[in-house]
């Protein structure tokens, strides 16, 4: 092997230095798409953070709603009030656009909860599965076998149906983001699992393993600090992927109705309660939320897809 | 002379990276006679198979020809169509890669990969190129051809599917065979015979032969004609004779120095300083840490008795339905204080496994394991952790025996916090004086293991090692995966170890001139079977065993060198 031309200096680089000049930041300087879909993906997820400074009115806050401005037209001026909203408004008077931006906070919340939750769960699983074999590794794939043959959907809402029996009636409306979150991730562990599994079957049989098991380590320290860093790659890809999806099972369990309650809609809720109006004229409190879902979904999906090129060397 | 069947002529191939434009070939020139063998020699990415490449039209994307002509037959080819070159390729030029388990399709049977490529390139019937294959692979030596003709290649041994290999490249009766390390994943024996038969083939068939290789045994026994190679470019071009005898150019002497000798031993490895990539190191600082370990109680550090291990080959529900594959059978043998006990065999012969029994890193079937009088292999997990302290391990492949997310830092450190040798504060001192005694600078602590070469990483590996300040270190081909220059300063750093600070070695190889500069005594194992110990110099004077007797017969030999 010949020296590398970045090798042969003296100062070892910092961690900025080193990030700036990965093969990665390099490959996404170089990738049209990446970049259009990053700058896509960090809008909304800004706007959805900075959802209360943006929007201009509190669309849950019930003394600010007027219901006079009801069904007012996207920048069309209402004809009661004169108020004109860059949206529309839907039937109870509530501005469009606030509604997505508080909408987009909750579908991205669960989102990227319920695909950590996920991730966590798949990780400990794949690694004990993979690192021990066994018995344990047997156990823990033949759940995910079960649980795949399930569309993951109706996991989901099975889950949810359980989760929402079992909590009082009063609780049941806050309770309903967390347990959403639940049943998306358990529906979602398993293709973690199993990549996860597969990589540390790689990555155990390498001597570097080796080596830490004859310094003494214990199998948890092994699994953590040496085959946890290496398989990491592969896991990003995944989640990046999954939260994509995850965004869209939270939306169609919220469609179907047993996902995010009125009082804390979501893209999907507002999703379903605008398809009630779709027939009769107001089209505007569909359409928005729904080319918002599809921006969201769409640019951290191709996010992912990227990611997983630019990370296999074998595609170079 | 006859006129060259292949000239290479000022050839330049570049490739434009993120960091400029790399020239990996620059001004190589070069001729192949009919029924001429000629030696490519040099350092891995020295771009002696980026050559071989460009002449059979067979360069990566982005990697092209900048400049220079090849010509073929008094036909200029480089500048030829994609078409018109995949024509030539083949017919006229064959090649014989390194490694036969990926060159050969496993879906098709040997016969039907022969009689297509014969098709391919011959007008000639389905029956007759039948004949023309069972032909070739008489002709390549490979017993009862009738049979063997209908088999996949899985069925064939690796030298066997190498002759394979090399009768797919006679198929069209090429002009130039290009064989890029064809025995560099053979073992010694099989080595031999491959190289008789492409000697034997050139001579017979006028066929001229580029065999690139790294290893100087091959040239000095195979070819007639040499070209060095250094950087990219051609240092010394000449016969083999001259070139190994008398080398011009600093380079070749150096590379030619650093070659082990397998007739006598020396004190240290002449070290190869062309180039500037040795490393002054010092050893008093070490020493004078080193805690030196009280020698054992009974003088034998590490006894083995009867070790067997045995691998499970078929699985099944009831124990007796299952079938064991014996890798290691009933191996006994022990090492002395300060001693450097060499396992020497061929592939597949459980040298490896008896390595990591002792590690602990596989259970044992059988017998046991001595160290320092106690039995490891009655030990209670507690007992065992005690036990690893004191011994660590050498990996082969510097690739893989450093974990690429820490950095060199940590993973020299992580021994030392994990048994609570130095307190915190002291850790980072001790890593800096590791990295010095093995040839490293400070700087190389903040880097990542890709950051440096295969010679680099094994020092990392070994300042890893001796972190604990072991009493036993386990070396497991520590230098099959290196070049020839960095094997010697690797040696070097190991002899003066063992030397300075009285460390006992068991010291695996497969390069028996390696082991004859390294080891004591030496121990041959053959089918998972110890066939002979001897001390080294006993072993290699007067081996008393028919299969050590063959073993060192097929040891290349450099006749032409001297001491």
């Amino acid at each position: 092997m010949t020296d590398h031309p970045i090798s042969t200096s003296e100062v070892a680089p910092t961690r900025m230095r080193r990030a700036l000049d990965s093969d990665l930041f390099y490959a996404f300087k170089r990738s049209p798409v990446a970049m259009v879909s990053a700058v896509v993906a960090a809008v909304l997820i800004l706007s959805a953070i900075f959802a209360p400074l943006i929007a201009p009115t509190n669309p849950f806050d019930p003394a600010s709603l007027n219901l006079m401005n009801g069904f007012t037209g996207p920048m069309a001026p209402n004809a009661f009030t004169g108020e004109t909203f860059l949206l529309g408004t839907d039937d109870q008077g509530r501005d469009v656009f606030s509604t997505i931006l508080y909408g987009m906070r909750i579908s991205l919340f669960v989102g990227f909860a319920a695909v950590l939750f996920a991730v966590v769960l798949g990780i400990i699983l794949g690694l004990i599965a993979g690192y021990f074999g066994g018995w344990a590794d047997s156990f823990i794939m033949r759940a995910a076998d079960v649980q795949l043959t399930f569309p993951s959907i109706l996991v989901a809402m099975l889950i949810f149906g359980v989760a929402k029996g079992i909590t009082p009636v009063e609780h049941r409306d806050q309770m309903a983001i967390w347990v959403l979150i639940l049943a998306i991730g358990l529906s979602d562990w398993v293709q973690f699992a199993r990549v996860v599994r597969g990589a540390t079957l790689v990555e155990k049989g390498k001597d570097y393993v080796s080596a830490a098991r004859l310094i003494g380590r214990k199998p948890y320290a092994i699994m953590l600090r040496h085959i946890l860093p290496n398989i990491l790659s592969p896991v990003l890809v995944i989640a990046t992927i999954s939260l994509a999806l995850a965004i869209i099972a939270e939306a169609t369990l919220s469609f179907l109705g047993v996902g995010a309650p009125a009082t804390q809609p979501s893209l999907g809720t507002l999703i379903r309660v605008g398809q009630g109006f779709l027939f009769s004229g107001e089209w505007w409190i569909l359409f928005f939320p729904a080319c918002t879902l599809l921006a969201l979904a769409l640019s951290v999906n191709m996010l992912g897809d990227w990611l997983r090129d630019a990370l296999n060397p074998r595609l170079k | 002379m006859t006129e060259p069947v292949l000239s290479i002529r000022d050839l330049t191939v570049e490739i434009p990276t993120r960091h400029g434009l790399f020239k990996p070939v620059q001004n190589v020139t070069y001729d192949i006679r009919p029924g001429e063998i000629r030696g490519v020699v040099g350092e891995s990415g020295a771009g002696k198979s980026m050559t071989g490449n460009a002449v059979i039209g067979l360069l990566d994307d982005p990697a092209r020809i900048a400049s220079g002509e090849i010509w073929l037959k008094g036909r200029r080819i480089d500048n030829l169509s994609v078409e018109e070159q995949r024509a030539l390729r083949g017919r006229e030029i064959g090649m014989i890669f390194q490694d036969p388990l990926t060159s050969l399709n496993p879906l098709f049977t040997i016969g039907e990969q022969l009689v297509e490529t014969i098709q391919l390139h011959l007008k000639v019937s389905a029956n007759e190129a039948r004949e023309r294959a069972l032909a070739l692979l008489d002709r390549v030596s490979i017993p009862d051809p009738k049979t063997r003709f209908d088999q996949y290649p899985h069925q064939f041994s690796g030298g066997m599917r190498q002759r394979v290999v090399i009768a797919l490249a006679l198929c069209s009766e090429p002009s130039v065979i290009v064989a890029d390390e064809p025995t560099t994943a053979l073992d010694v024996s099989i080595q031999a015979q491959v190289l008789d038969l492409i000697k034997e083939l050139a001579r017979e068939t006028q066929v001229g032969v580029i065999l690139v290789t790294h290893d100087m045994g091959v040239i000095a026994d195979t070819t007639e004609q040499v070209t060095v190679m250094y950087n990219g470019q051609v240092v010394e071009n000449g016969t083999t004779d001259q070139v190994l005898s008398a080398p011009k150019h600093e380079y070749t002497k150096s590379l030619i120095s650093a070659v082990p000798r397998p007739q006598v031993k020396l004190h240290r490895f002449p070290q190869v300083s062309y180039g500037g990539r040795e490393t002054a190191f010092k050893i008093e600082d070490l020493a004078r840490n080193w805690t030196k370990s009280e020698p054992s109680k009974s003088g034998k550090l590490l006894e083995v008795e009867g070790i067997t291990k045995k691998f499970l080959e078929k699985s099944a529900i009831l124990p007796s339905w299952r079938t064991y594959f014996t890798a290691v059978d009933e191996v006994s043998f022990d090492i002395k204080d300060g001693e450097v006990f060499g396992l020497v065999g061929e592939s597949g012969s459980g040298k490896s496994t008896v390595a990591r029994m002792i590690g602990t890193l596989l259970d044992v079937d059988g017998g046991r394991i001595r160290f320092d009088g106690d039995e490891v292999t009655a030990m209670t997990p507690a007992e065992i952790a005690g036990y690893r302290a004191q011994i660590q391990m050498i990996f082969q492949d510097p690739f893989s025996s450093l974990n690429p997310r820490m950095k060199v830092e940590s993973i020299v450190a992580e021994p030392l916090l994990h048994h609570k040798i130095l307190p915190p504060d002291q850790i980072s001192g001790r890593v800096q004086e590791l990295l010095d005694r093995v040839g490293l600078t400070r700087a190389a602590a903040a880097k990542y293991p890709h950051e440096f070469s295969g010679g680099q990483r094994q020092r990392i590996s070994i300042a890893r090692a001796l972190a604990t300040q072991p009493r036993f270190l386990i070396c497991d081909e520590p230098t099959s995966a290196l070049d020839v220059s960095i094997q010697a300063q690797i040696l070097n750093i190991l002899k003066d170890l063992q030397e300075h600070l009285g460390l006992t070695m068991l010291f695996i190889s497969h390069d028996l001139p390696v082991v004859r500069q390294m080891c004591d005594r030496v121990g041959v194992m053959k089918k998972g079977q110890l066939v002979e110990v001897q001390d080294t110099e006993t072993l290699f004077a007067n081996p008393q065993q028919d299969y050590t007797k063959k073993l060192l017969e097929l040891m290349p030999r450099l006749a032409q060198l001297s001491g």
